[in-house]
């Protein structure tokens, strides 16, 4: 176990591994987030108070999952780059902070979409919003600081750093809703005494959620690939492997 | 498909934008890294082709 482990840190192992499941990973979310959609619009029925409004669940919820489930992966990925020095997890680190932005930017968004109609104004101060909006600052910062670098190994090293130190800011969002009044509701699935929200409505919910970290996944692993092209270029790996893709 | 699936109860206006702004966050997150590697596969095939060059 312990040897596959140590063979698939390797960067071209690891190239290679990604390059297999990447594809399958994006079959697989693809399909859920079709699903979970399809089920969201079409079978759910509509929320009592909020109408169809509420279908926005569909997107904002996968969307603000990823956000913080993105940025802890970051930070965990940055603890192991800066204490261990492992080229995978300063990699990790550099591709999962673009698609990280874009999902926070998507949750913030939609939730301004689904604010409008409930709450009567695109945007509150709230704590929940306001931090995640710190929340996308930080991903912003560690894509600004990586492109900030001539050597990736320094800039890795640089958003490692800034990512480890913004995780502070992760349990803040979550917890938020529970800390401070807030105009965004609690948390309806994972909660003491199981999910608040209708089976018929929970179902698309985790399946588009699924759908969306299984695509997540994808898309890590394929940045993750760029990003060893980039560092190993001049290895023997990378001279082998150009002309047969490239052609 | 019934009319009233597309009227959204009203909330039309804010549902489909949001559907589609999570399709195009999906196409983006998926296309762009997958343009970065072909330019890239295609730049290092064209460095190593200038090395080798020079050393023969």
């Amino acid at each position: 176990m312990w040897l596959w482990f140590h063979r698939l840190a390797s960067p071209p192992s690891f190239y290679r591994f990604a390059g297999i499941l990447a594809p399958w990973l994006l079959a697989i979310g693809l399909t859920a987030i079709a699903a979970g959609f399809y089920g969201g619009l079409v079978l759910a029925p509509a929320d009592y108070q909020q109408g169809d409004a509420f279908r926005i669940i569909y997107v904002h919820v996968p969307a603000a999952w990823l956000s913080l489930l993105g940025y802890s992966a970051m930070a965990v990925a940055a603890f192991v780059a800066l204490v261990w020095r492992i080229k995978l997890a300063e990699a990790v680190v550099v591709a999962s902070a673009p698609a990280g932005a874009s999902f926070t930017a998507l949750a913030l968004a939609t939730g301004m979409l689904w604010g409008k109609p409930m709450w009567g104004a695109y945007w509150v101060w709230d704590a929940r919003l306001t931090s995640e909006l710190v929340l996308l600052f930080l991903y912003l910062g560690v894509v600004a600081l990586n492109s900030a670098f001539s050597d990736p190994r320094a800039g890795a090293r640089a958003c490692a750093l800034l990512a480890l130190v913004g995780a502070v800011n992760v349990p803040i969002v979550h917890y938020s809703v529970v800390w401070w009044n807030s105009l965004h509701q609690g948390a309806t699935v994972f909660k003491p005494g199981g999910p608040s929200i209708s089976p018929g409505m929970l179902w698309p919910l985790l399946t588009a959620a699924f759908g969306f970290t299984m695509f997540y996944a994808a898309v890590v692993l394929r940045r993750m690939q760029n990003e060893l092209l980039i560092r190993e270029r001049n290895s023997l790996w990378v001279r082998e492997l150009v002309p047969v893709v490239a052609a | 498909m019934n009319p009233g699936f597309w009227a959204m109860g009203g909330y039309a206006v804010y549902v489909w934008p949001a559907y589609a702004l999570g399709l195009a966050v999906l196409a983006w997150n998926w296309l762009v890294p997958e343009a970065h590697r072909r330019a890239l596969l295609r730049r290092l095939d064209e460095d190593h082709e200038e090395t080798r060059g020079i050393g023969t």
